[in-house]
């Protein structure tokens, strides 16, 4: 099917039928239950979990590919996100200029960094690239306020030209973007006895363009190009030793995630038309390096897992406070009790970073392929016992 | 000319920071191979040494003096501190006067031992993976360290006061010439670049000229062979990594005064500290502690108006201008080693 295995056409098959169910299948508990704080299909979060998934897929065609650790790579998304709202301000509220844009500019942006950055490799290309991506955020706080408007963010106003759109609307609001006139915002709720499901045209508009960006990874990811960037991540030396210059390649590789990143931004302020200098700082930058490794780097499907996992326990861990805590463990003696809500305490709630950071800690340690190896582990366990070994559609290729 | 020596000062007290991190970052990198990206936070950890003793000491305790009263006319409470109430009102106070100098001596074991627990415990096991697993295991402990002083101490800065003898500022001008209040100089930048200067020179010393830093530098330099000739080199590389954390803990609490410390600042100065590394030289202690200074100063000169009317912003960047210029200049920094991070 569109010119993928058979193995891979599952794949993206399986991708796309949870982008389609989504609603449904992270919206397991009905909606005034004790259980619905884990309920997470509700359009604001369901876009997040896209967005990011797009933006780790880009980061995983540099890193898990060519083995260049970027540590910048939120610059691309600040600047996406900045362009897209720009192009909201100046042309019309409609996504797809705004889309193309942001990718457009990204794209340029890397070419640039990127020729530069990859004249190093190693920690030195981690840390060229962290240092491009800390002068575009102190620039983007300071010098260019006019075009990032600083520390406020960039928001659109009313008096705003907006060329070929409105700068108000009638009732004098300013307009929301949309698709050729589906508004992104707008959601249809389904009432199913106990359970509510939101189906948001934002969301959906997102997974479309999840599956066009993970099926071009695909892609990328099965030809000459992308074997040619396992190779650069496998022996450089060995490359260029072969009379091969490995540097198009990796500039390539660098681009396009890039790219990925800027249509994440783009996405981000489709869906809510703000972008402020925060989105580029070190800590995304490490967010994204996080989403990758978690998922498990150099899969297809391991960023799209992580980005999904991160933003869900981000957002089900910060809403758990002491009194829910409470709540469960009521079932122990008061003493008891206490002393496990001081200890769960430390890792919910604000201290959702620190689960994060220790999380993070015993996957590099102990599970460096992430999820998918994990969960390959888990499928061979089972496997032993059936006699005929077959291989599952989500099988990671290392890129080693 | 004043203004070029008050730059060059306002540089030195933000370039000996620079520096010590940056030192701490080269001889873990020189000795164990490890990029340390915890190294910010050990930093942080300093400074919120000296933010405990300096808490430790105001413990108090709340009396009622019933000959005096509030201005709502109850007996007013009078909190004691319990050093006070110990040691008298003299030694007790100057204790809590120096609360920020003490802590040196509070920091040192901690750092020291917190600096063992990571490379036993964590470090130990990553010296054959490479150096992108070592970034991203010691980055994930950053946000654990951080994320753990954030839920103790909360978010917001600090203040640390400095001991009152050093409170004031130095009319630096004044000794070399020029008009009074043309420099002015806080006295504790003057500690702080006389303290950096002091640990710079320590730990130099300390292996020039003893014969465990000897055994260290030669372990540096090829580690097999140090190891061939019977000499335990895992053991005094772990004490070196401590020795790093130490350095970097107590560039940390002397910078408490001059910077109310707040959980992320290990982070600011974690990617600046690296920056410096590379710009001296991956592997070279003297290309670190030069380029330190050197940054430090070139950003306080950037933040004169004068140079920012002609190049607006170049305040925010030009430690990475210089940083991104040198390395695709002189790729191996400005004192960098052959071979050293060359794969």
């Amino acid at each position: 099917m569109l010119g993928l295995n058979k193995k891979d056409s599952t794949l993206l098959l399986i991708v796309a039928a949870m982008v389609l169910l989504a609603p449904f299948i992270l919206n397991p508990f009905p909606a005034d239950s004790a259980m619905a704080q884990f309920n997470a299909g509700y359009p604001d979060l369901m876009q997040r979990f896209v967005i990011f998934g797009i933006f780790a897929i880009g980061f995983n065609i540099l890193f898990g590919l060519t083995g260049y650790l970027s540590f910048g790579h939120a610059a691309f998304l600040g600047v996406g996100s900045y362009s897209a709202v720009w192009m909201f301000k100046l042309l019309s509220m409609n996504v797809i200029p705004a889309i193309l844009l942001a990718v457009l500019v990204s794209g340029v942006f890397a070419l640039v960094i990127g020729f530069v950055s990859l004249r190093r490799t190693g920690i030195y290309f981690s840390i060229l690239t962290l240092a491009f991506a800390q002068m575009s955020f102190n620039l983007a706080y300071s010098v260019l306020t006019p075009i990032t408007n600083g520390e406020t963010g960039l928001q659109l106003t009313l008096d705003d030209p907006r060329i070929l759109g409105v700068s108000a609307t009638a009732d004098g609001g300013i307009p929301v973007t949309s698709l050729f006139g589906m508004e992104m915002r707008s959601t249809f709720t389904l009432d199913a006895g106990a359970w509510l499901f939101q189906f948001n045209t934002g969301y959906y508009f997102c997974g479309a363009v999840l599956l066009l960006a993970f099926y071009l990874a695909i892609r990328i990811f099965r030809s000459p190009f992308g074997l040619m960037l396992r190779a650069i991540k496998s022996n450089r030396t060995r490359m260029n030793y072969t009379g091969l210059n490995t540097k198009p390649y990796a500039l390539a590789a660098f681009v396009i995630s890039g790219m990925y990143a800027g249509l994440a931004g783009g996405l981000m302020a489709s869906m809510d038309p703000l972008a402020g200098a925060e989105r580029m700082q070190w800590t995304a930058s490490g967010e994204v390096v996080l989403m990758t490794i978690l998922g498990g780097a150099g899969t297809l499907i391991g960023p799209v897992l992580g980005a999904g996992f991160i933003k869900y326990f981000e957002n089900i861990f910060s809403k758990i406070n002491e009194g829910v805590l409470h709540q469960w463990f009521s079932f122990l003696p008061d003493g008891v009790e206490n002393g496990a809500v001081w200890v769960v305490e430390h890792f919910v709630g604000p201290g959702w970073h620190l689960t994060l950071g220790l999380l993070f800690m015993l996957v590099v340690t102990f599970l460096p392929g992430g999820l998918v190896e994990g969960g390959q582990r888990i499928a061979k366990l089972f496997r032993r016992k059936s006699t005929e070994p077959q291989d599952g559609a989500t099988q990671s290729h290392p890129a080693e | 000319m004043d203004a070029i020596i008050l730059q060059i000062l306002n540089g030195l007290d933000k370039g000996s920071a620079y520096a010590l991190i940056a030192l701490g970052l080269t001889l873990i990198f020189g000795t164990l191979g490890v990029v340390n990206f915890a190294h910010g936070a050990l930093f942080m950890i300093g400074a919120f040494c000296a933010v405990t003793l300096n808490k430790l000491f105001s413990l108090s305790f709340e009396t009622v003096d019933p000959t005096r009263t509030d201005f709502l006319g109850n007996p007013l409470k009078v909190k004691t501190p319990y050093l006070v109430d110990w040691f008298g009102p003299e030694v007790g106070a100057s204790l809590i006067d120096w609360a920020v100098p003490l802590s040196i001596l509070f920091s040192i074991p901690i750092m020291i031992g917190i600096g063992f627990a990571m490379e036993r415990g964590l470090i130990k096991h990553f010296y054959k993976r490479p150096h992108a697993d070592q970034i991203l295991v010691t980055f994930g402990l950053a946000i654990v360290m951080q994320e753990l002083i954030k839920h103790y101490y909360g978010a917001n800065p600090i203040q640390t006061p400095a001991p009152d003898a050093f409170r004031g500022s130095l009319d630096f001008g004044v000794l070399l010439g020029f008009d009074p209040n043309v420099i002015i100089y806080p006295y504790w930048r003057l500690v702080y670049f006389a303290f950096a200067a002091l640990i710079i020179g320590g730990v130099f010393a300390f292996l020039q000229f003893t014969t465990f830093g000897m055994v260290v530098r030669a372990g540096m330099a090829d580690r097999e062979t140090v190891g061939l000739l019977g000499i335990n080199i895992d053991k005094r590389f772990t004490i070196m990594f401590g020795l790093a954390a130490a350095v970097a803990g107590l560039a940390g609490v002397m910078y408490a005064p001059i910077n109310s410390p707040n959980y992320h600042m290990g982070m600011d100065f974690l990617v600046l500290s690296f920056v410096v590394v590379v710009v001296g030289g991956m592997g070279s202690l003297p290309g670190a502690v030069a380029a330190g200074f050197l940054l430090g100063v070139l950003e306080s000169f950037a933040s004169m108006n004068q140079i920012k009317s002609i190049l607006p912003g170049i305040d925010q960047i030009i430690i990475y201008v210089v940083a991104i210029v040198i390395l695709l200049t002189r790729p191996r920094g400005l004192m960098g080693r052959k071979g050293v991070m060359e794969d």
